[in-house]
């Protein structure tokens, strides 16, 4: 398509966001009592720190960091980026909740953000009284409410309570109602955060349809960030991927898709575990893990895969039955932990290299991280440590197409590990 | 088409002098109903209801007529205590909500703020508006004393100043508007001074002739300043209307709506500055 005659909806231009770093106390109020004493004089500010095309600079965090971007009218433009990447921020900025620190911003239509459903909404509140309420924070007049109310209760499903307190709602209607709100304001754009699709499966489709209809039928424009690359898929016609508080990547989806895969934690084949800071309790570092290779390495594998890395070991004392233990870490849990029997040999001021496998047969999609462990048995039986290292390598796990009838994974619900895939055999 | 109504521009850089009131006024209805919430959830869930609102003034006044007419023995002009003190309490009430309430409106909101836009003044304004309704229905309960006293020949209300009664609220609430905002902006930052917020208006209310008619000051210094407060002026002319009893000075008068545009203005200037970023500080 060619870009120069499409209407644009949304313009960014070398956006920047500055967060301040660490808490505001009397600390910041000395900081800003000199800012503003060298501004009155006109001198330069002392607290300005140079060279702010890095992230984090002195007390300061740049959360995005210089971007552009133009959306154009009636696409379905999806937002990827892994964490701290800069989405969150980038849509608080379009929805105005907070400024940019440079940069300009054009925004042509309405705009109805969805951070959060049920902004505003008030416990002690009918739900009827309620849409009146979030309706209008969301900008919509009164008139317009009395007009899609019978819609807006319909889409919700909740009629029966509808002129009772929210606070008697179950978590699930209360989000049902908040969200038929949102999807029901007039507006050009549509920003929309994962989150929205709530409820539970039957409702979440409903929500995903009506997104989608907002694009394709209504010609709306919609911004739809996501975890969910899946959902990505169905619903954009481009995408953007956002890296370190930049955009990394514009333009086709599956690309893009690719693109964040790729971009994701440390797809470098080789780990520099040497610069990783080690725990603050571990004091004592006889020896060091130096660096890991990992062959096959794609930051994402398919369930039942194995991982294959090679691991280099510099060691200050002479040690015969160092053992290498391997967490499967996920959110901070250990899920699994697979260690070698006591094979490794390290030489005083040597490097020792060696290859292992991780075998990661019916761990479940997700994220993890692997977290390394070198250590020998000590003469009471128990482990002493000779290095740990917190974050040795990341990688996600997905499942394959058609697994499972390609139900969503969520570890929270469904474990850890992954079952068998049950056979049904009918009389 | 429609979109181009509607185009918004966010910078950096901001207008000092661009008060957005447009906006505000296109979000009219979300005004009315936070009015509506505001009043609505005070009283729900409990047994008395609105009645509330006649329960709290009429106790305060009978206490102010213990202490400060019966055992301080302060003269309230001739006008029978307890309606001099429920009238001066409805008018002070008003005030003081708006400025209380507004303080707060960063800090409290933050939540609401947070996730959505929509122009942050609808808040202080439909504060001042809540201040509003909850000052009539004491007049409900001021009415009565009146009607009362008034038949009893004990007090003369000059009922033709009665019409300038909503030209007073619109003063003192675009005076408390001004206040608060000002302070609930200075406030996300470092919120010291939200903590004095209540002993200062409680201050403000002994350096206003409230609780004592001005009449009863002499011509010293006392009365300068009582003079220069901007609020007295206003409640002046209240006392004047309602209970035939009131000192109105033009000259202040005037001085008192200046001071009260300017800090509505510089408010409304600060305010709009601050909304921009406040969510990354609150």
């Amino acid at each position: 398509m060619n870009n120069e005659n499409r209407e644009v909806a949304i313009r960014l231009s070398g956006v920047k966001k500055m967060y301040k770093l660490g808490q505001i106390g009397g600390g910041t109020l000395q900081g800003d009592l000199q800012s503003w004493w060298a501004r009155i004089r006109g001198k330069e500010d002392p607290n300005t720190k140079i060279g702010t095309d890095q992230r984090l600079v002195g007390q300061t965090f740049m959360a995005l960091n210089g971007v552009d971007l133009t959306v154009y009218k009636g696409e379905a433009l999806g937002i990827i980026g892994g964490n701290g990447a800069g989405k969150s921020t980038m849509l608080k900025l379009l929805s105005r909740v907070t400024a940019p620190t440079d940069g300009e911003i054009d925004i042509y239509g309405r705009i109805a953000s969805m951070l959060e459903v049920g902004t505003g909404f008030n416990g002690e509140m009918t739900g009827r009284e309620n849409v009146y309420l979030n309706g209008a924070i969301l900008g919509m007049t009164k008139a317009e409410i009395d007009a899609k109310m019978e819609q807006i209760i319909e889409f919700s499903e909740v009629r029966d309570f509808i002129d009772t307190p929210v606070k008697r709602y179950s978590s699930g209607m209360y989000v049902k109602l908040a969200f038929s709100v949102a999807a029901h304001l007039d507006s050009e754009i549509m920003i929309m955060d994962e989150v929205l699709a709530v409820g539970d499966m039957a409702f979440q489709k409903k929500c995903l349809d009506k997104m989608r209809d907002a694009a394709k039928k209504e010609g709306r424009t919609v911004l739809y960030v996501s975890h969910n690359m899946n959902t990505i898929r169905q619903l954009c016609d481009r995408c953007v991927v956002l890296d370190k508080g930049k955009v990394a990547f514009e333009g086709d989806v599956e690309e893009a898709i690719g693109v964040y895969l790729g971009t994701k934690n440390s797809n470098k084949p080789v780990i520099d575990l040497n610069a990783q800071e080690r725990e603050k309790w571990f004091t004592k570092c006889p020896a060091r893990m130096m660096q890991l290779i990992v062959d096959n390495d794609q930051g994402v594998y398919v369930m039942n895969s194995c991982i294959k890395a090679h691991l280099s070991v510099e060691s200050s004392v002479n040690v015969d039955d160092a053992i290498l233990g391997v967490f499967l870490v996920h959110q901070g849990i250990a899920v699994t932990c697979s260690k070698s029997p006591s094979v490794i040999r390290l030489r005083k001021n040597e490097t020792v290299d060696f290859s292992f496998m991780i075998d990661l047969e019916r761990l479940a999609p997700g994220n993890y991280t692997v977290k390394l462990v070198l250590s020998r048995q000590n003469e009471l039986g128990g482990a002493e440590y000779l290095d740990v290292v917190m974050d040795g390598y990341m990688f996600e796990i997905v499942q394959p197409e058609g697994y499972m009838n390609n139900m969503k994974w969520n570890i929270r619900n469904h474990g850890y590990l992954t079952g068998r895939e049950i056979e049904i055999i009918q009389n | 088409m429609s979109a181009e109504m509607y185009h918004t521009h966010i910078s950096s850089k901001h207008n000092w002098f661009d008060l957005n009131l447009k906006e505000v006024w296109r979000y009219r209805d979300l005004i009315v109903l936070f009015t509506k919430r505001n009043f609505v959830l005070t009283y729900k869930q409990t047994i008395l209801g609105p009645a509330w609102i006649f329960l709290n003034p009429f106790m305060t006044s009978i206490i102010y007529t213990f202490v400060f007419g019966g055992i301080a023995g302060m003269s309230t002009d001739g006008v029978p205590q307890i309606l001099f003190y429920l009238c001066s309490n409805a008018i002070w009430m008003f005030f003081s909500s708006c400025v209380t309430k507004n303080a707060s409106t960063f800090t409290s909101n933050a939540g609401v703020f947070g996730k959505v836009y929509f122009p942050r003044l609808t808040t202080p304004i439909s504060n001042v508006l809540s201040s509003v309704i909850q000052f009539v229905v004491q007049m409900i309960l001021v009415g009565v004393f009146l009607a009362y006293y008034v038949i009893a020949g004990e007090v003369t209300p000059n009922w033709g100043a009665w019409l300038l009664i909503p030209l007073v609220l619109v003063h003192l609430g675009v005076m408390g508007l001004g206040f608060g905002i000002i302070i609930s902006s200075m406030t996300t930052k470092y919120r010291d001074l939200a903590i004095l917020v209540n002993f200062g208006v409680q201050l403000w209310m002994y350096a206003t002739p409230i609780v004592y008619p001005l009449s009863q000051l002499g011509d010293g210094l006392m009365k300068t300043i009582l003079l220069i407060n901007p609020v007295t002026a206003p409640v002046e002319i209240f006392r004047y209307a309602v209970l035939g009893q009131g000192t109105i000075v033009p000259a202040y008068l005037l001085l008192s709506w200046a001071i009260t545009l300017l800090v509505a203005l510089f408010g409304v200037m600060l305010f709009n500055h601050v909304e921009k970023t406040f969510m990354d500080t609150v």
